[in-house]
């Protein structure tokens, strides 16, 4: 059977990854990647990161089963590995404290980063913090408006954050921001890109980075059942949360991988974030992968209810393992998914994100299919991140607010007007 | 490479050589404000003292340009841009001035159509070339063999940052001439042009570079005049986009003589 999945390197993944990029870019890919390569083979850098993993983070994180949640879904077990309670609130603070090691490696003094939900954000801002760096977050204006809460955690950690008005406001759009900052600020600056997206290192680093959410898992399901999973489900934008479940299992055949990527209102409808559904090839951003695109290439703008699932592309190492079979990627609408969301916060007193609850969804819909004969079956969930920030926006989904138009009044009141450079 | 291929931008540079000076290439974004007045405008700037047209084409994330050519860009794919108004652009401007025209594009609108097919299309309208600002000669296999196919320039970035060896590479890879990136930053008026620029140039010519043309941030006729002593080009964009929104072909014309220095 397989085994070579695992430790992919970069820059290709099949026909995919690469580094599209300005020249003027390169020299410092180039560092990243070299730095890295050192890095990550010098005990005194790994000692570093799995203590910070450990006594900052907050890790192992745990691997708990949610068995009511199980129960409403379907016949499955049902395992949630929470990302959700590392320090910061989601797995992004693993590949941020990296990336802060390899920024200090590199003599570099100032963090740059693209947000969508704010959860890179808030965990490259704390990094920042903690490493006495200066930090420039670049969020689409519309994200700042659906996650005001964390516009305001990244400013008490001392960030910038800067509102992007371009294009369609949302993470794509804080991408082309940061790398138009990181062109011209390359020799200070380094930009901590929170998925496995972007031109080659990337989207082997950032993994490697998150791999330790795979490795913990794979040690604690063994140990807790006795047995490999069934099936292994997360969500997908970027996908790194994605790539660092799916690694501790990628070369174990027997263990089924699902990726659920954002399908907002329907595929059919042209309004969601499923670019591997979609199946076109392209290059955004550094990277050639599948990307939501028109016929002119042309990028298409995203829609999900997740900010951190907007995005109109998806990882190059994903688009290699959707080819080669060993993942299978579905959407999942914004309905199935706070359906999920409000099941998991009824039945297990967890509320998850909600880019993770499209995992959720995933693994309801799978647990449903396999029906009583999957009783004995056993699916881990990588519950990435933890829903405090997108209270707001569930309370309107929801309609739990009393009175529509104080509603209306009570957003606009939170949107970040103060401190934020449009 | 065949033998018989020819550069029009090489041509075109080897011309204002002969009259010794460095030739002056323009930017305009394809379709601004309106296909027909992009046509003229373009046209404009060619009888006014450009030798080499740059035709940007709008592109959804363009990550190597300011505010300027942005908002332009911006405000063209609003209205509904489709990429076959460039070749008509190109035809149009390449039948009224016989100048060699150019198009700057980011790398996905060539990939989308096919770099093959986008290279039959380009040279059907007359087209030289292009500059691909997102794409270095290491991606650059499909494209270097549709340019070759169809007698095209292939115009890649030097920049401040990039080694002897990056250097050669580009040098290797281009035809018609190399993209000397003056500063580390994006498109964008700048009040002066750093010294970076001259080194940019000493270093590419060293790693085989035949012609050098500077590009980012040049603005002014002080500029051009300072980068045309050691370069073989000198590029403008932002301040002509910026003449074109605030006083369409005409403000273009004139800017164009300034900075050809014919008034």
């Amino acid at each position: 059977m397989n085994t070579h999945y695992r430790d992919a390197a970069g820059p290709y993944f099949g026909d995919y990854g690469g580094r599209w990029m300005p020249e003027s870019l390169v020299a410092a890919l180039d560092e990243v990647a070299d730095t890295f390569a050192k890095a990550k083979a010098d005990p005194e850098f790994t000692d570093e990161y799995f203590r910070l993993c450990r006594e900052y983070t907050g890790r192992p994180s745990l691997l708990t089963e949610a068995k009511r949640f199980a129960s409403e879904a379907g016949h499955a077990r049902i395992f949630l590995k929470r990302e959700d309670l590392n320090h910061t609130g989601s797995h992004k603070i693993n590949n941020v404290l990296g990336q802060a090691l390899i920024a200090r490696r590199l003599g570099k003094t100032r963090l740059i980063a693209e947000t969508g939900a704010g959860q890179h954000g808030v965990a490259t801002a704390t990094a920042a913090a903690l490493f006495g760096m200066d930090c420039v977050v670049y969020m689409g204006s519309a994200d700042t408006r659906r996650q005001a809460l964390n516009v305001a955690r990244m400013q008490l950690l001392g960030a910038e954050v800067i509102a992007v008005d371009h294009g369609a406001q949302t993470l794509k759009d804080a991408i082309n921001e940061a790398l138009r900052d990181w062109v011209a600020s390359v020799e200070t600056t380094h930009y901590v890109l929170g998925t496995v997206a972007g031109p080659h290192p990337f989207p082997e680093m950032v993994r490697w980075f998150h791999q330790i959410i795979g490795e913990e898992a794979r040690e604690q399901i063994l140990t807790q059942t006795g047995r490999l999973p069934d099936a292994v489900a997360a969500c997908v934008g970027g996908g790194s949360n994605a790539i660092g479940i799916f690694h501790g299992f990628l070369d174990d055949p027997g263990v089924e991988l699902f990726g659920y990527e954002a399908g907002g209102d329907g595929v059919e409808t042209g309004r969601h974030a499923s670019a591997i559904t979609l199946g076109r090839s392209g290059v955004l951003h550094g990277a050639r992968s599948y990307l939501m695109q028109d016929e002119d290439g042309q990028t298409v703008d995203s829609h999900s209810i997740s900010a951190g699932l907007d995005y109109p592309s998806v990882g190059p190492q994903h688009a290699y393992l959707n080819d080669q079979g060993r993942v299978t990627y579905q959407p999942v609408t914004d309905a199935d998914c706070m359906s999920a969301f409000e099941s998991l916060c009824r039945t297990e007193g967890i509320i998850p994100a909600i880019e993770s609850a499209h995992a959720l969804a995933g693994a309801a819909r799978l647990s449903a299919e396999w029906g009583p004969e999957g009783a004995e079956k056993v699916i881990i969930v990588n519950l990435s991140g933890r829903g405090d920030k997108d209270v707001a926006t569930a309370a309107e989904w929801f309609d739990l607010l009393p009175d529509q138009e104080s509603d209306i009044e009570t957003a606009d009141a939170a949107a970040p007007e103060v401190g934020v450079q449009a | 490479m065949t033998a018989v291929l020819q550069s029009k931008s090489a041509a075109a540079i080897d011309a204002a050589a002969a009259e010794g000076r460095a030739a002056f290439i323009g930017y305009l974004p394809a379709g601004y404000p309106d296909k027909e007045t992009s046509i003229q405008a373009a046209i404009a700037l060619i009888e006014n003292g450009a030798d080499i047209l740059e035709v940007g084409i709008p592109y959804s994330d363009p990550v190597m340009d300011g505010p300027v050519i942005q908002q332009a860009t911006t405000e063209v794919l609003a209205r509904g841009f489709r990429i076959s108004e460039v070749f008509e652009i190109v035809q149009a401007v390449t039948e009224a001035t016989g100048a060699a025209v150019l198009v700057m594009t980011y790398y996905n609108l060539i990939d989308r159509m096919g770099a093959e097919e986008f290279a039959r299309r380009l040279a059907a309208a007359g087209g030289a070339g292009a500059i691909t600002p997102d794409l270095i000669p290491d991606e650059a296999e499909d494209w270097l063999a549709a340019t070759d196919k169809y007698g095209l320039d292939r115009i890649f970035l030097s920049a401040p940052t990039s080694g002897p060896e990056r250097a050669q590479m580009v040098a290797e890879a281009s035809r018609g001439f190399v993209y000397g990136v003056s500063i580390m930053g994006v498109t964008g008026t700048r009040d002066s042009v750093s010294d970076v620029a001259e080194q940019v140039v000493e270093a590419s010519k060293a790693a085989g570079a035949r012609r050098v043309c500077v590009g980012l941030g040049v603005s002014a006729r002080s500029h051009v005049e300072e980068i045309g002593s050691y370069a073989d080009g000198v590029i403008v964009g932002t301040a002509l986009v910026a003449a074109l929104r605030d006083g369409g072909p005409e403000a273009v014309g004139e800017l164009a003589r300034q900075l050809s220095g014919k008034s």
